[in-house]
């Protein structure tokens, strides 16, 4: 099966390049998508077999990874065809002074892109081998840039180049780190290993200390960029918001997720390696400062796309502090992930709708979403409640969990700031969502005919919603093996 | 010849990066570093083995000539010839570079790699990857980040080569694979950045912003 996922999008990719016809290309993608989403679901009642030697293969917290990749391009890749159709070029007049719809030139790179950014993500969930993953960390860079300058305007020009040369940069160090980890292995004349996650763990200490911590300092620094931590997600908020919706949800659910797993993977070689307690407290710092800057930007925002971007820097702090407070909190923090990248996915899905029918980004000139356009009102409201980890949305029980493991610790402080942070993003973002919401809708502002939301744009967030709503009340019991498994937490 | 000779043409062409505003001298001295970088191995202790010819011929002719082609291709098309006004002036960047090799050789003595035939290896690998990193944010065209990214990889790729007996092929030729396919993606970034401004100075990359 695992030939299977990553052939399917990688030879999609490669026709959607190449067809000439505009349907052809759009039922390649959603098709191809369908069908990963379908053998990620058939990995869930059978494990597939490793493939290349054990460097690829899908342990827990990969399933769970590929699963949450594989749903939000699902589900992107619907509202991707609507979006492209309400877009195209004989709907909407190109003008140079319409910043959001330049008419894009060419949907075959575009849908092109997307699949292979696809096929980059799912080899990121299951490569075991550090360089391998390496590789598939820096496709995925590579595959999404074109995807974030679709809309060829000046600002996605700006946002494209930035993304481009931070993330290379910051994934160049991820690279040293690889070197520095074989250096770790071989320095005291170790056996010559595989550079698989297994191999390595089964190593134990006879790692060279030194340079396994410089390793992970690289790592750290490298993918932790990828991953938006504070202070190196300065790309983050300007790709996030330029890039067209449905890459947006892809990039803040999906991919987000896949520089945390790579950080989860080194994380579990320096703990096999009895260097536990000093990855912990990097990942409780960098986690505690990505919250603390985000909520400082949260607070003043006025641009509702850019306010969604620095809501995941804040949640990127989440897991990373989780992932810094042992078995309990890597729970959480894994926990989350799902949750976070549900909600804000389909927040993102959302905010590409209200983009549409206002074609402003602007907070301040939308009023009566909910009287106006009511089933984008109701998502963006329960979007809202769910971002800000409000129950019964299962975002409220894993920041829980994390609050939970802090306070086992005995972090006083600790519990202060996390707390203190989430209260302050709650106000931050209640006042943008409220006035956006309610209220009456300001006729002055021109805006799309009331009352007339495609259901192709609709339906593809309505789903990402529910499953948020129903993780509050329902854990399935192969997904809460699957975290337990990940995370070693043994429940007592 | 000793392997140290090979340390000194690095650092002397690093230290012409640091002082040079000409575009097409930047792209001559990447190109002599990935011809340095490609001589590397054959110094390491041990047999001749195929890999490390294999290796050296494929990274020469991609770091050497390769990358090195698709940027002077780039700066064709876009008809810039030099690096103008610089954030940080060449004097200060040649002062700076000299700190760094400092401070490189400081560090690189507490780090040395286990396999590598020389004591300057990790000094070496990270003097050239502050060369880079800082040729990326003191200068202005969109070009010398690109070239300053690819001074970075060499950098990083001097450690890859000292350490190259226990990196599998696969994984060498999807690391090159990578880079060759973001100085393309970084290209056509740039010529539309040029298309779309006249010119690819990143200053003027400034409207998004809190």
């Amino acid at each position: 099966m695992i030939p299977a996922l990553l052939l399917i999008p990688t030879l999609a990719a490669l026709l959607a390049f190449v067809l000439p016809s505009v349907r052809g290309r759009r039922v390649t993608l959603v098709s191809s998508a369908l069908a990963h989403l379908v053998i990620t679901g058939l990995c869930w009642i059978r494990r597939p077999v490793p493939a290349l030697s054990g460097w690829l293969s899908l342990d827990p917290a990969g399933l769970l990874f590929l699963s949450i990749a594989s749903l939000l391009f699902t589900t992107a890749a619907i509202y991707t065809v609507g979006s492209l159709r309400d877009e195209s070029p004989e709907r909407i007049p190109s003008s140079r002074e319409d910043d959001f719809f330049f008419s894009p030139e060419s949907e075959n790179v575009f849908i092109g892109c997307l699949l292979l950014f696809l096929a980059a993500m799912t080899a990121v969930t299951l490569c075991q081998h550090f360089g391998l993953l390496w590789v598939a960390v820096e496709a995925t860079t590579l595959a999404s840039a074109p995807l974030i300058y679709f809309h060829r305007s000046p600002r996605s020009l700006e946002a494209t180049w930035k993304y481009l040369m931070i993330c290379s940069v910051g994934i160049a160090l991820a690279l040293v780190g690889n070197y520095c980890l074989t250096a770790a292995l071989a320095i005291d004349g170790g056996a010559d290993v595989s550079m698989t996650v297994s191999e390595l763990m089964r190593q134990g200490t006879s790692f060279n200390k030194l340079w396994l911590k410089a390793s992970f300092l690289f790592f750290l620094v490298g993918y932790g960029t990828k991953m938006g931590l504070a202070p190196l997600h300065t790309w983050l908020p300007d790709a996030h918001s330029e890039a067209p919706s449905a890459v947006s949800s892809l990039l803040s659910g999906a991919l987000l997720n896949c520089a945390f797993l790579s950080l989860y993977r080194i994380h579990q070689v320096c703990d096999a390696a009895g260097l536990g307690l000093f990855t912990q407290d990097l990942f409780r710092l960098f986690g505690i400062l990505s919250m603390g800057v985000a909520t400082l930007f949260l607070l003043s925002q006025s641009d509702y796309k850019r306010m969604l971007a620095y809501s995941s820097v804040e949640h990127m702090g989440i897991l990373s502090l989780g992932m810094g407070l042992g078995p309990l909190g890597l729970f959480g923090a894994l926990w989350h992930s799902l949750n976070h990248s549900l909600s804000k996915s389909f927040l993102f899905l959302t905010a590409g709708n209200l983009l549409t029918f206002y074609k402003t980004k602007s907070t301040r000139q939308i009023r009566g979403i909910l009287k106006k356009f009511p089933i984008t009102g109701i998502l963006w409201m329960a979007g809202f409640f769910a971002i800000t980890g409000t129950p019964p949305f299962g975002t409220f029980f894993s920041e829980f969990t994390i609050l939970k493991a802090i306070l086992e610790q005995g972090r006083i402080g600790l519990t202060f700031l996390y707390l203190g942070f989430l209260a302050l993003a709650f106000i931050g973002m209640s006042r943008i969502f409220l006035n956006m919401s309610q209220g009456e809708p300001d006729e002055t502002v021109p805006s799309a005919n009331a009352r007339k939301e495609p259901w192709i744009r609709v339906l593809p967030p309505l789903i990402l919603a529910g499953l948020s709503l129903l993780l509050g009340f329902y854990l399935p019991e192969g997904l809460m093996r699957v975290l337990q498994e990940a995370s070693r937490y043994i429940p007592g | 010849m000793t392997i140290d000779i090979l340390w000194i043409l690095f650092i002397v062409s690093n230290f012409f990066l640091l002082g040079s505003s000409r575009l097409h001298t930047y792209i001559r001295v990447i190109s002599l570093q990935g011809f340095l970088l490609s001589v590397l191995p054959w110094f390491s202790e041990g047999p001749v083995s195929g890999h490390i010819v294999a290796m050296s011929l494929i990274n020469g002719s991609t770091k050497g000539i390769l990358f090195p082609w698709l940027l002077s291709q780039a700066i064709r098309r876009a008809e810039v010839r030099r690096e103008i006004e610089p954030f940080i002036g060449y004097g200060s960047s040649l002062f700076i570079g000299l700190l760094g090799l400092l401070t490189s050789f400081w560090i690189g003595n507490r780090l040395i790699p286990p396999t590598a035939t020389s004591v300057f290896t990790a000094a070496m690998a990270l003097f050239t990857l502050f060369v880079g990193l800082f040729l990326i944010m003191s200068r202005r065209k969109a070009i010398t980040q690109a070239l300053g990214y690819l001074v970075m990889e060499n950098g990083i790729s001097i450690l890859g080569m000292a350490l190259l007996q226990h990196d599998p092929v696969v994984v060498e030729l999807g690391i090159l694979l990578d880079a060759f396919a973001a100085i393309f993606v970084m290209g056509i970034i740039m010529f539309h950045i040029n298309q779309e401004f006249d010119h690819m100075d990143t200053d003027r990359l400034n409207q998004l912003k809190d």
